[in-house]
């Protein structure tokens, strides 16, 4: 037994909860280096964003008419939302990537915390998301974004999206356990982000739509959390946002990430 | 004896009612070669997932070093390493970041895994690759920096699921030379293959795995043994004559024999006596060989009276 013995004592000895934290942390790290080093992935997470700036700043914004402030910052909060939806297909992408190509089968054989697979991928998306977002801000202010209602505001209106984003990209990463491959991931998850986004308060004032589509529109969870944004942003009342936001997020994350882990453990 | 490996009765079922693994038992000799040998869809990647814990078995028992791997997994997976078979190598690290990576979710600290790391990439002849992206690597070196990344925590059981798969005939030689060696250190190996040289080359003991079931096993030379001491090997002048002679031989003695081209194999049961009956058949049917050879029987026609079929031929037919 002197092999057995040899690999006792090399091994670090942890249990339960720091073991969890520690491969998440290596999990977490190698998911934010491979998205450094993927150029498509840093096109989707941050180019794309600017783009849909630029779009709506310059050619559509003309003709948008919004209340009060100026179409810039009506449009910024909007556009922290999308960048970090549309982020999360990232998430669905990458873990049906590590499905598919036989890293996840090489998790499950090592004597690792499971749940670290998931909880890794799931925090590499929200540092992500931390990155893009500060890099969506500073191009805002290049085109005349301007934060009205102080920066300490401004940031708990990051945190909420950040922390909106993390509960999706739980959902997400159930399609990507769910889909036959990657492809499939994208293609499953655009239908599902497309109407949350565009028939919502991000780009345009809910009052400028149709009847009939105003009830949804006004109060599904994106617009929620673009108006709590944007209250924290541009100024106005901001309590019963914030508080739907934080609920929203918080139910999400309560219901999706115990059904991505238990998916996680039914793939097999 | 001491068993490294044991499965009873392993049963997995996947949607849709296909039975991978029904029925399957096998024992595994601490400190030997095991070979899973069959064609692809015969279920041999499953038991090898069930053993090291990634799926879970429908029905039977299987343990590894005495740890039951459903009710004790995690002490299996602290024992056992795994190569499988799509080289799972991190296209975005370097070589090194990745056996760093695995070694830290082996339970290594971060200091011993790296300088692990560093001294399999010299066993593996990596060194000169070791920052650079694996996506840069050669098939060849993936296979092998995915056998280091199963080895980082000294395992004393490794699966290989079918280690070679894809490697030019050099990178194969190469690899069974590695395993030869871990092997003389003390490690069980349990592998999968679909190549009879492979599996005769490195197993003390071999199953013959079809259908999701052990159809035969034994010792390499055992499992030729069953087939008789020879097999005639003739060539005819075109693939015509030599299924001609096919249809002959198996209405003059009853015994279908394997036709690969313009050849015709047939195993034979008392050697020298029933090449004379042979030559007479043909020469009664005016059907001569171009060239005729008798030879030691192989694994390949070990397979073929099995299964009834060639393992290679079903390789479109196989697995997702």
């Amino acid at each position: 037994m002197t092999v057995a013995a040899k690999v006792h004592s090399e091994v670090v000895a942890e249990r339960g909860l720091s073991r969890f934290f520690s491969d998440m942390f290596v999990v977490t790290e190698r998911n934010i280096i491979a998205l450094v080093r993927i150029p498509q992935s840093l096109f989707f997470s941050s180019v794309q964003p600017i783009m849909f700036v630029l779009l709506f700043r310059y050619v559509f914004g003309g003709a948008i008419n919004v209340p009060g402030h100026s179409y810039v910052d009506f449009l910024m909060p909007g556009i922290f939302l999308q960048t970090v939806a549309f982020g999360s297909i990232g998430t669905a992408i990458g873990l049906a990537e590590d499905l598919h190509k036989g890293f996840i089968e090489r998790f499950r054989s090592l004597p690792m915390a499971r749940s670290a697979v998931l909880a890794g991928r799931t925090s590499a998306d929200l540092i992500r998301n931390i990155g893009v977002l500060i890099l969506i801000t500073a191009v805002g202010i290049l085109v005349g974004f301007r934060i009205h209602a102080g920066i300490w505001a401004f940031l708990g209106g990051l945190l909420l999206i950040l922390l909106f984003a993390y509960a999706l990209s739980w959902g997400f990463s159930m399609i990507g356990l769910l889909a036959p491959n990657t492809e499939t991931a994208q293609v499953m998850s655009f239908p599902l982000l497309f109407p949350l986004t565009f028939a919502s308060s991000a780009f345009v004032p809910v009052q400028s739509m149709p009847g009939w589509l105003q009830p949804f529109a006004n109060n599904q969870p994106f617009s929620i959390l673009v108006d709590a944004m944007r209250a924290l942003s541009n100024g106005g009342p901001t309590a019963d946002y914030v508080i739907k936001s934080l609920l929203w997020s918080v139910g999400l994350l309560i219901v999706l990430a115990p059904l991505a882990a238990r998916r996680f453990r039914r793939s097999f | 004896m001491t068993l490294a490996i044991e499965a009873v009765d392993l049963v997995k079922v996947f949607k849709g009612g296909v039975r991978a693994v029904d029925g399957l038992s096998l024992e595994v000799e601490a400190g030997t070669v095991f070979g899973l040998l069959g064609p692809n869809g015969a279920g041999k990647t499953t038991v090898v997932r069930i053993l090291t814990t990634v799926f879970l078995p429908d029905s039977g028992r299987a343990s590894v070093l005495g740890h039951d791997v459903v009710t004790a997994s995690e002490e299996v997976r602290a024992n056992i390493g795994l190569a499988g078979q799509f080289a799972a190598v991190d296209e975005n690290l370097t070589g090194l970041e990745n056996l760093r990576m695995i070694g830290q979710l082996t339970r290594l600290s971060r200091n011993t895994a790296v300088a692990r790391a560093n001294e399999l990439l010299e066993l593996f002849e990596l060194t000169d690759a070791a920052k650079r992206i694996a996506k840069t690597y050669s098939g060849g070196m993936r296979r092998r920096l995915d056998l280091a990344a199963a080895l980082l925590h000294k395992p004393s059981v490794l699966f290989l699921d079918e280690p070679t798969t894809g490697l030019d005939p050099y990178s194969r030689q190469a690899l069974w030379g590695v395993i030869e060696e871990l092997v003389n250190e003390g490690t069980t190996v349990l592998l999968t293959t679909q190549y009879m040289e492979e599996a005769d080359r490195l197993s003390n003991v071999i199953a013959v795995v079809d259908h999701g079931k052990v159809i035969s096993q034994g010792t390499p030379s055992e499992l030729k043994s069953t087939l008789g001491a020879t097999v005639i090997d003739l060539e005819m002048s075109s693939n015509e004559e030599a299924d001609r002679l096919g249809r002959l031989l198996l209405e003059k003695i009853g015994k279908q024999p394997r036709l690969v081209g313009a050849g015709v194999e047939l195993p034979l049961e008392n050697g020298p006596a029933q090449v004379r009956e042979l030559l007479e058949i043909m020469e009664a049917a005016d059907l001569m060989p171009v060239r005729l050879d008798l030879r030691d029987p192989s694994l390949d026609d070990v397979f073929l009276s099995l299964t009834g079929h060639v393992a290679a031929e079903l390789q479109e037919g196989g697995r997702k």
